[in-house]
């Protein structure tokens, strides 16, 4: 059954193997015969050596062969794709959905539509790269094929991205040294100065600044969702990003999509934040289980963004100086012309 | 009969798992039964029956889940083919990170989830690293990055399995699951077939009823810890 091709062995050498994954030095400890194989080393092992590994036999003959596959990078290449392609399936009533959509990589696709409307069922759609066998008959596909079965599922994992509502981070580590354990994931070459860039790349999306020795579980919600973003747009393989109903509080949105883009990916988010929605290039309305319409964003849309924006940012200001304990006697400028 | 074994900690979403795969699998035509493993007692199989699931719970009292299971299993097999079912799960308490009730012959299933810590996988032992499939649950509730590093956790404890993301409350994930059970081996009997892995057996004499603590009562494989020498 195993999807990982390659017939790893164990007959590499004790020093050949320290060279090729930093983790067998870890495992296996200073050697006086760095000519054994991996094999000889593991047969000569006894039941103390054994316990104090934390592993049985076969565990960690399972193990030594995980880790010269991870050294040689078989885990995580970079998944590209050209093209991902919607086709309509059905509504809630069984009509059909006309809907044909191919999306590029950069693409910045916003869902609009009322609760229950199907906006989550069309993310999740894409999540398991549906073939007519989710509720919606919806079918998904990729650089224009329809992905045969065992790599439908191989794929799916690695294509698609998350952020959602009730995301959270549950691990008890600081910002740094998680981080860095995602980037040592993905094998690049200085994980160190990688988790010091999305760390500062999420300071940048974030009101309130927050540092690498802050822990993850403290993070405020709009920290949180920052690190989440500029986590997924630099660290992420996955090509696919989709973000349903994230709450927008606390973080810059433009820069947040800037930075998504900047790193080509399809972006689909379900929202009800108008700012969000015009920021995208394209905005998918849902109604009744099915695409209604898909509405390009035009220039003069574009344009009043700006005043969206400006009334925006006046909101959260009044927002912060309550919170900080101001008193609202007098109304700013536009707000108080309505009286 | 396809025989598949699912095991994982406590409370990581197996009986959800299960019930949403029953689903996918009922829409396909496929009847399955259930078996369900435990201690000293279980509602799970209150569960199944409100699901029209056909059901059978042993429970193994003062011995190991696992060997209860490894006594029971082929009998399970026997009593889901009178029944008339395609399909026999079996449900395990998996309360023992010694022991897997993986057999050969028998597709695996383990169940892990995300909110357990990056560090599990390491952790859990032949229940993980003997597994075909490992079903990734509570992805919905913890970050990308994080999920991203406990599957590659998972991938590194067990290179050879595939690896699903699975959400308990949605059933998203439920389709692809019900695609690698249909991989499984069509099987008439365990007879003869083998653990994946062999059980620790009862080795020291607390195993065999003793309560007592002290030297005089340590008897059989007995090992004793060595600690840090304290410093003048
Ligand atoms: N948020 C979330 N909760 C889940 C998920 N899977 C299971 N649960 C919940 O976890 C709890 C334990 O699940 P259960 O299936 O009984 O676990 P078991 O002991 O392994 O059989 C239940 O409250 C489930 O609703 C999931 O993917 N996401
Ligand atoms: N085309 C469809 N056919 C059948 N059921 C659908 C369809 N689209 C959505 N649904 C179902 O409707 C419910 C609400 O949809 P959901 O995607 O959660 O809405 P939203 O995210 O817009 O609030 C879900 O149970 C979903 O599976
Ligand atoms: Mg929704
Ligand atoms: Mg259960
Ligand atoms: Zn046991
Ligand atoms: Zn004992």
């Amino acid at each position: 059954m195993s999807a990982h091709m390659s017939p790893a062995n164990l007959s590499l050498r004790l020093d050949e193997a320290q060279r090729l994954n930093p983790a067998f030095a870890t495992l296996i400890g200073p050697t006086p015969k760095p000519d054994l194989s991996l094999a000889d080393w593991l047969a000569s092992l006894d039941s103390g050596d054994l316990d104090r590994l934390k592993f049985s036999r076969v565990e960690l003959e399972a193990h030594l062969l995980a880790l010269i596959q991870d050294a040689q990078g078989f885990r995580n290449p970079v998944t590209r794709i050209k093209s991902l392609r919607i086709l309509g399936g059905r509504d809630k009533t069984g009509a059909a959905e006309n809907l044909d959509l191919d999306l590029r990589p950069g693409a910045i696709v916003s869902v609009v539509g009322p609760t229950g409307s199907g906006k989550s069922r069309l993310l999740g759609d894409i999540e398991c790269l549906a073939q007519g066998d989710t509720p919606s008959g919806r079918r998904i596909l990729i650089d224009g094929e329809i992905p045969d079965p065992a790599r439908r599922w191989a794929a799916s994992g690695k294509l698609v991205a998350q952020l959602s509502q009730n995301m959270n981070f549950v691990v008890d580590l600081t910002v740094g040294d998680f981080v860095e354990m995602h980037a040592e994931c993905r094998a690049v070459d200085n994980p160190e100065q990688a988790a010091a860039e999305v760390i500062a790349c999420a300071n940048q999306l974030a009101g309130e600044k927050f540092s690498a020795a802050t822990s993850l579980t403290q993070l405020s919600g709009g920290q949180s969702r920052a690190l989440m973003i500029a986590d997924v747009a630099l660290l992420s393989t996955s090509p696919i990003v989709l973000i349903d109903e994230i709450e927008n509080a606390g973080i810059n949105r433009r820069q947040a999509l800037d930075l998504l883009v900047a790193s080509d990916k399809i972006v689909l988010m379900s929202t009800h934040d108008p700012i969000l929605a015009l920021h995208a290039h394209k905005r998918i309305v849902i109604a009744a289980g099915a695409v209604l319409e898909v509405i390009e964003t035009s220039d003069t849309e574009r344009a009043h963004l700006a005043t969206l924006e400006h009334y925006d940012r006046l909101m959260s200001e009044l927002r912060e100086n309550l919170r900080h304990g101001a008193r609202l006697e007098t109304l700013p400028l536009p707000f108080g012309s309505l009286e | 009969m396809r025989v598949i074994t699912v095991a994982g900690p406590p409370s990581v979403g197996k009986t959800s798992l299960i019930l949403k795969l029953a689903k996918t699998l009922r829409e396909e035509g496929q009847k399955l039964a259930v078996v369900k493993f435990d201690c000293l007692s279980t509602d799970d199989d209150l569960l199944y029956r409100r699901e029209k699931i056909p059901v059978a719970a042993g429970l193994a009292g003062s011995v190991c889940p696992d060997h209860f299971f490894v006594s029971n299993i082929d009998d399970c097999l026997q009593w889901a083919q009178d029944i008339g079912a395609d399909l026999l799960i079996a449900e395990s308490a998996g309360l023992c990170n010694r022991c897997s009730p993986h057999v050969q012959g028998a597709l695996a299933v383990c169940v892990v989830d995300n909110l357990s810590g990056v560090h599990t996988p390491k952790k859990i032992g032949p229940m993980l690293k003997m597994a075909d499939v490992v079903a990734i649950t509570k992805g919905d509730i913890v970050s990308q990055a994080e999920r991203e590093v406990f599957a590659h956790n998972v991938w590194r404890a067990n290179p050879q399995a595939q690896i699903v993301a699975f959400n308990g409350l949605t059933g998203q994930g439920a389709g692809e699951l019900a695609f690698h059970m249909r991989g499984a081996p069509d099987i008439e009997t365990l007879e003869g077939r083998r653990l994946r892995f062999p059980m620790p057996s009862a080795i020291c004499s607390y195993c065999i009823g003793e309560t007592c603590i002290g030297e005089n009562h340590q008897r059989g494989n007995v090992r004793k810890m060595r600690f840090p020498e304290v410093l003048a």
